[in-house]
Formats: structure tokens, sequence, C-alpha cells
């Protein structure tokens, strides 16, 4: 494999469970060492998607290549290109913390000596060496997470998959969590998933949302953002019409436009938020250009920072709008099935 | 191989910790120890033909019905129940591996809870001395026939165990096949249809899977590869249908 080729390829990955498509159709690469976020509400297909990339599960149709080898046919190799820490993170009850991870060393075919050593480190970098000795079934959340990320980076795999590995963490354990990832950028192909997206955005060199088993908007945080939300938004609070707001904003830039609205509150002021393709800042302009208008009082004028968050959510709003269209009548005649 | 191995090692360690293999082997050790005795004690009232050892295992049934669900039941339903499964299998080993590895240690307690039962044999040595009580004959058929249907035995309790993420369920359904496979071809083999000429082949096959007649046959000292081969057939039959009921969960899940 060269140093260039992606570490991950899906194309036209469908998984479909009993009738239901949870996976339709994805398509994405990873490249080397980039560490990528996957996004979505609950049920978007998310874990499955990443159950297929560590040949857990089979699917549908599609392809995975995973380091040029394909899940489908060399499950058996893919398997050990990859540390994967699966959805809710399940461990052992009764097993004692380095006593699971020298276990899970030794599946993953790693020498007895080369294991020792690498545990004292993993201890050292998830801190985990105060309870090296203690049962798992006994340790909090914040550990057991950890624990889980150990043993994903334990064999030192060219991939790493983890299924919200934040998850019921508290801030300072996901600033560790987070740190820790990012020391893998660069030399292991790191995939998450995350609810949390301020930390997908502060970790992920690219970010993946996915929506009823579709990517309904892929890239780096901050183009998605200008992608999706426009460049730049601004938000006014005052007293308006909302026609006469159209009328002045495009006199100050053709490009402004209002993409919301709310009703007044008993003071009679109202939130609009305008959006625009320019980078430059308009907030001064519009603020003298509407004080010094008769029609208008105004309050407050603010540029916003889109946050991931406003992303995730149009992008999945503009993914419900393409699933509830109406279908498309078929054909007359079907064609026949291959 | 290497990961059978890490496998088996991982399991036989988890059963040695586990205070529930303590309680099992007291349990199942005072059991056969009552057994004993009252077998002793009858052979002290009325004379007897056989020798003790013929009596004692031919009440191996109890035990194994009993015993080799709840070493198993566990195995793999509880993996399952955890979610710990997904995270074994996605490091490089098959899932026949995993199935092999968790046969092989429930297998390996399973024979030596069986062996702490020769304690019995070896205090009976030391009191009486004398020769028919202890005859060897009988014992080491007895005692082969439970190393080799064991085999067997444990194999269905890993299946079952893998039909449910549910213990109780694995460990009940474990006890239903066993009894049906011990017990219930005894049954069968006792109903007077069965001599009507047209059951004639079904008769032969009861026959052949009768595992009292097993017993009794190795107690003799015959050792008949048929039924090596029932036990070792069934064994493989149960294992990798042990496997294909894995798989086909995972598909679905």
């Amino acid at each position: 494999m060269s140093e260039s080729s992606p570490a991950i390829t899906v194309s036209s990955l469908v998984k479909n469970y009993a009738g239901v498509t949870a996976v339709s159709n994805i398509s994405f690469t990873v490249a080397q060492g980039e560490i990528l976020g996957f996004l979505g509400p609950n049920g978007a297909g998310k874990s499955t998607t990443m159950r297929i990339l560590t040949g857990f599960l089979p699917a549908t149709s599609g392809q995975v290549e995973i380091c040029g080898k394909s899940v489908a046919t060399q499950t058996a190799e893919i398997k050990r290109l990859i540390g994967y820490m699966p959805e809710n993170n399940p461990l052992p009850e009764d097993m004692r913390v380095s006593e699971y991870l020298y276990y899970r060393g030794r599946l993953k075919e790693m020498g007895r000596r080369q294991l020792g050593v690498r545990i004292d480190e993993l201890l050292e970098l998830c801190d985990l060496k105060r309870v090296r000795h203690r049962i798992i079934g006994k340790l909090s959340k914040g550990f057991r997470q950890r624990i889980g990320i150990a043993e994903a980076i334990l064999a030192e795999p060219p991939v790493i998959i983890m299924d919200e590995p934040t998850i019921g963490l508290d801030p300072h354990q996901i600033l560790i969590v987070r740190e820790l990832i990012g020391r893998l950028r660069g030399r292991m192909t790191v995939i998450i998933s995350s609810h949390i997206l301020p930390e997908i955005e502060q970790t992920c060199d690219r970010v993946l949302i996915i929506n009823q088993g579709r990517v309904v908007a892929a890239g780096e945080p901050a183009a998605l953002k200008r992608e999706i939300l426009g460049r730049a938004r601004y938000t006014i609070d005052m007293i308006a019409e909302s026609a006469d707001v159209a009328a002045v904003l495009v006199e100050v830039d053709p490009s402004l436009e209002i993409t919301s609205e709310n009703t007044p509150d008993e003071t009679g002021f109202r939130t609009f938020e305008l959006s625009t393709d320019h980078e430059s800042d308009f907030s001064e302009q519009l603020l003298q250009r509407f004080a010094a208008d008769e029609r208008f009082r105004v309050r407050a004028v603010g540029r916003a920072q889109p946050t991931l968050e406003d992303v995730f959510l149009a992008a999945t709003r503009r993914s419900w709008d393409v699933v509830d269209r109406p279908k498309p009548k078929p054909a007359a005649t079907d064609a026949p099935k291959t | 191989m290497r990961h059978f191995l890490t496998i088996l090692g991982h399991e036989v360690r988890m059963l040695l910790v586990s205070p529930s293999t303590y309680i099992a082997a007291v349990t199942f050790l005072a059991f056969m120890g009552f057994i004993f005795a009252g077998i002793l004690a009858e052979y002290s009232s009325v004379p007897q033909e056989s020798s003790p050892a013929v009596a004692f295992f031919e009440l191996f049934w109890v035990p194994v019905i009993f015993m080799v669900p709840l070493l198993t039941m566990k195995s793999i339903s509880e993996e399952r129940r955890l979610g710990t499964l997904e995270t074994l299998l996605t490091t490089p080993i098959s899932t026949g591996e995993v199935i092999l590895g968790k046969y092989g240690a429930a297998y390996l307690l399973y024979l030596s809870l069986w062996a702490g039962t020769g304690g019995l044999f070896y205090i009976l040595h030391r009191f009486t001395q004398d020769a028919f009580l202890l005859d060897l004959g009988p014992m080491i058929g007895g005692y082969l026939f439970i190393a080799v249907s064991g085999l067997f035995f444990v194999a269905i309790g890993i299946f079952a165990s893998s039909l449910s993420r549910n213990q109780a369920v694995a460990g009940i359904l474990g006890v239903v096949i066993l009894f049906g496979v011990i017990i219930g071809t005894q049954l069968v083999a006792g109903l007077a249809t069965l001599n009507l000429e047209a059951f004639a082949p079904l008769k032969a096959t009861v026959e052949y899977a009768r595992v009292f007649q097993h017993l009794d046959d190795f107690s003799r000292g015959i050792v008949d590869t048929r039924q090596l081969l029932f036990y070792f057939s069934g064994a493989c039959l149960t294992l990798i249908l042990s496997i294909l009921g894995l798989e086909a969960k995972l598909l679905h899940s």
C-alpha cells in the first residue's frame, strides 16, 4: 500500500435488516492518519456502518476496503488492522484491568514480552495506573471508557474505530480522551462517532454527517459550516416588518437574506437571522443602516459563530426534506433483477 | 490453534477464580458422596452381584443432567448479554475458536469434577482392602464412559448456551436436551410399540443411541468403536451447530 492511498474506502455500502434499510448507499474515504468524525441522530446508521467496517457484520451490498484489503473477503486480515471499541463499551465484569489488557493483547497476537511493556505504557497514557489491579466491574464509567480506549489502541493497529468514546464522561475526562485521540493523529487513522458536537469539531479533521442511512454532509468542519449555513450569519433584534428589512438588506449587500425570524415578544422586538456568502463583516454597516432608519428600532446586532450543532441540525433537517419528498411513480415495467 | 489455547487458558482461569465453580464442585461432590454412602450401606446389608462402581456409575445421569448446564450455561449467553462477544469477534479469532475454547474449558472442569469422585473409591480402598468392592475393571470402564460421553454432553450444554442470551433459558434448554438424550432414549426403547416389525429401523436406531446401554458395555469392559463414534460425532455435530447458530445470531443482531 502506498503512502498516499486511503486507509479506508467505502463505496455504495448498503445494509438491510429484515426489510429495514439501516445503511443506504454510503460512500466515503478516509486518508491515512486522518481523524474522521461520524455524526448523526440516533438510528442514523453510524454504529451499523462501524460494525461493517470491523467485519463484525456483513454488508448487504457495496464494498469496504481497509488498507487496500476487502472486508468481505479478507476478514481475518482486516481484524489485525483494526482496533475497535463498540457502543456502550462492553467489558467483562470479573477481570482485573491489567489482566484484561493482557488477555486482549494475546488475542491480538502480541508477544508476551512486548505486551508487558505496552500495557505499562498504556496504563500511563490513559491514567489507569492506580486501578491496574482493580476488578473492572467495580470501576466508574470514566475508568471503563478509558480501558475501552486503551484496549482499542493496544496492538497499535493502523485503523481505530470508536463508537461514542466520550459518552457518559465528565468534562475533565472528556478532555483527557480528546487529548488521547489527538495524540493518535498522523500515526493512526481514527473514526469516532459522537453526539457531542464540539467534541467532534475539536478532535476531527473531517466530519461525516449521516441521517437515515445516508451521508447528508461531509467535509472539514469549517467548510461544512460554509456549505450548509452560508459564510456568515447575523442576528438582529429589532422592531420591524420583514418586507422592509429585506429591502434594506439588498442595499447593504445583495447576498444578505433572512433565514429565519421569530414572532415578536411583548415589547414588539423580534430576532431576525440573516446569512450571506461573503466573509467580510457587515455587522457595523447593518447597525448603522437600521439605526439611521426611523422605521426600525434596533436593540442588538450580532455576528453568529455557527457551531457544528447548527450544521448538524441544518444537514439532518435538509435530509428529512429529501426523504419525505413523495417518491416518483415506478416505471410500468420493472427492470429484470440481477 | 494459538487463539484456542489463549481462550482456553483464559476460560480455565476465569472458572478457577469464580466462586460459582467451587459451589458447584462442593455440591457435586457432596451429592456423589451421599449416593456412594447409600450404595455402600446397601452393600453392607445385602450381598450384591455387581461391584459398587457399577451401581455408582448407573446414577451418572443425575449429576450430568443438572451439572453440565450449570457449568456451560454462562459461557456464550453471558458474552452475548454483556456484548463482549462483539469485542471478542473483532480480534483475529473465529467463531469456531471461541466455541472450542469455551467447550474445552467446560470439558476440563467436568472431567476434574468427576476425577474428584475418585477420592470416594480411594477412601473405600483405604478402609476395606476388599478386592470385590474395588473391582478395577468397572471403575476404569465407568470413568472412560464418563470421559467419552462427557464430550457429547458438554457440547450439548455449549449448544444450549449459544441459543439464548439469557442464562436461565440456556440452562433449562440444556437440561431438557440432556434429559431427552439420556432418559428419553431409555424411555423410547422401552415402548412396546417399537417391537412391531414396521418400526424395526427405528428400534435399531434407538438401541444404538441408548446411553445406558453404552454405560453397561463400558462397565463390562467392552469399548465399542460404534459407541465412541456416536459420542465423537455427536459432539462434533453439536459444536458445528453451535458455531452456525452463533453466526446466524450475529447476522441478525
